[in-house]
């Protein structure tokens, strides 16, 4: 079961921001989903080791070597706001 | 030849032609160009103006179309994952396996629709509205991969890309009456692939039949520096398959999967059963030797996989704050055009995804939750691994229904979900798995799932034909009842 408050904490934590509808919605579906889920934890996993990729792959290295990147003006080409080169984003203080 | 001969040519039979002179690939190019711009089904988001130049002199793809679905970046044309955060977005860049391809002589004919962000199973979740499905129009094609397989069954594309994280090639190919394979993880560059979730996101085809599989396969794989989970394909290339036979294979029915009421009721439609099991006969006719086998930890799979996933998802869509390509909605500071922007830019199965996985990753939750899954991960590549030291594949539906009906389980996530039933165990695995045509269930077609070890593709594909002979299905929709 994932609460009112639990939602609007994860909310927080994933930049997003819910109606008073969704809030609801999302308590009542996440809680289904995660009733289903926690059947896992009726397992025994003692010693087993958790995997994070299947394909047997250790140090992908390649050489040192620079070569040429996305132009700068291409880079930024997509950009909503653009100022002096650089990406422009409203000030991290304003409220 | 009439504009309908060009398009009923399989692609390995329209390179051939091509190779003999018979056909011209500029106008095999239009007389797609002008299918994918007439199409109803909403299977196109973006389709070429103008066919490119022809390709190169004994290019091995000789000019052949291809849709690529919407998540591939192409340069200078539409990428938008499906997504209202990515409208209008032309990347600077083009994914690897998309140049591989064109290198190859198979040039870009238009992207094709899906789920947002790869996330759904019906291609509901599009914010281009959803794709219809050719053998029936009140249907859902499957997703998220559902434009690619909807135009490839229509014949508005003689062969798509698709990608895969649960079943997202699969599952649409068996809704539509197509081929959809799923390679091996690693084997297929994710360089330029809108991720959706990293270690399990693969690349795959979406054909009319298996010889085309191979043989846009074989043009797809191959090590990529700029994927750091890229892998070479042993050993050496892709082989058209030629099998008639099945002599001395084994297949594995695993009971968790397609036992009668299996886990949940999550029952397999008696129909979908039924060609099932008429399958089994038929590869038994074949010569191969058909037992039970058991995958024990496979009933939890699709729970490790809707921890991992999101999880993951969580993560990756952490990129879309309206920075440096994309929507953006301006609220005041950064804080506010981050949160204004992710909030009217994704929809609403991509928000209950980037919830439920930044809730399992949260302090308190991870190792309940991201912990355990990972370790159900591990038995359940072992559980495929022992089942491989008696079987050569391992056997199933594709998916435990046929199509069913636009809207129908759009209010129930989880009962979404469980459409993936059958293909998230091989995803976890990280194993190649395809699903051909299998004929009809109540007039609409089924899939068959083969599954064998990581890069045993050529083997896959030769028991995928010589079945898909046997079976001799009629890919056009509305030919065959």
């Amino acid at each position: 079961m994932i609460d009112r408050e639990q939602v609007l904490h994860v909310a927080r934590l994933a930049r997003l921001e819910l109606t008073e509808e969704e809030v609801g919605q999302m308590s009542e579906e996440l809680s289904n989903v995660l009733d289903h889920i926690e059947k896992i934890g009726e397992l025994d996993l003692e010693g087993v080791p958790p995997t994070t990729h299947v394909i047997e792959v250790s140090n992908a290295l390649r050489p040192d070597v620079v070569e040429p990147s996305l132009p700068r003006d291409v880079a930024l080409a997509s950009a909503p706001a653009v100022a002096d080169g650089g990406f422009l984003v409203p000030s991290p203080q304003a409220e | 030849m009439a504009t309908t001969d060009l398009t009923a040519l399989s692609a390995a039979q329209a390179v051939e032609a091509i190779g003999r002179g018979d056909l011209d690939p500029t106008e095999l190019f239009e007389a797609y160009r002008q299918a994918a711009t007439r199409e109803d089904l909403n299977a196109y988001l973006w389709v070429a103006e103008d066919a490119p130049e022809p390709p190169a002199a004994g290019a091995p793809l000789a000019g052949v179309p291809l849709a690529v679905k919407d998540l591939f970046c192409t340069e200078g044309v539409p990428s938008q994952a499906g997504s209202k955060i990515l409208e209008g977005y032309r990347p600077p860049y083009t994914a690897s396996v998309v140049a591989r391809l064109a290198a190859a002589g198979a040039p870009l004919l238009g992207k094709t629709n899906q789920d947002e962000f790869a996330m759904g199973s019906s291609n509901e979740n599009s914010a281009f509205g959803p794709v219809l499905n050719p053998w029936d129009r009140t249907r859902v094609p499957g997703g998220s991969s559902g434009g690619s397989a909807a135009a490839v069954a229509a014949g508005c594309a003689p062969w798509a890309l698709g990608t895969d994280t649960g079943g997202s090639i699969r599952q649409p190919a068996a809704l539509c009456g197509i081929v959809g394979l799923k390679p091996t993880y690693g084997t297929v560059s994710r360089y330029g692939m809108v991720a959706f979730a990293s270690s399990l996101d693969q690349a795959g085809p979406l054909t009319r039949d298996v010889t085309d599989a191979a043989l846009l396969l074989r043009h797809m794989v191959g090590y990529d520096e700029r994927d750091s989970t890229s892998v070479s394909f042993p050993p050496g290339e892709v082989v058209l398959p030629s099998a008639e036979s099945l002599a001395g294979i084994r297949l594995g029915v695993p009971e968790e999967l397609t036992g009668a009421g299996s886990e949940q009721g999550v029952g397999i439609e008696p129909g979908v059963l039924a060609s099932f099991r008429a399958t089994l006969e038929l590869a038994e006719q074949l010569g191969a030797t058909i037992e039970t086998c058991h995958l024990p930890h496979a009933p939890h799979a699709l729970s490790a996989y809707y921890v991992l996933a999101p999880a993951e998802a969580s993560s990756n869509l952490a990129r879309y704050d309206g920075v440096r390509y994309g929507l953006r909605v301006q609220d005041g500071g950064l804080l506010g055009m981050y949160t204004k922007t992710r909030s009217q830019g994704f929809g609403k199965e991509v928000k209950r995804r980037i919830m439920l996985g930044a809730y399992s990753l949260s302090s308190g939750y991870y190792d309940a939750y991201y912990g355990r899954a990972q370790r159900v991960r591990t038995k359940i590549a072992e559980d495929f691994r022992a089942a491989f030291e008696r079987f050569d594949f391992v056997v199933t539906p594709t998916s435990p229904s046929v199509a069913f009906e636009l809207g129908a389980k759009t209010g129930d996530p989880l009962s979404m979900y469980f459409n993936d039933y059958c293909t998230v165990p091989m995803s976890l695995a990280g194993i190649p798995a395809i699903s051909i045509p299998n004929g009809l269930s109540e007039g609409l077609p089924t899939g068959f799932q083969l599954a064998g070890p990581a890069f045993s593709e050529n083997r896959i594909l030769d028991a995928a034909h010589a079945l898909e002979q046997a079976i001799g299905f009629d890919a056009r929709p509305g030919r065959t009842a």
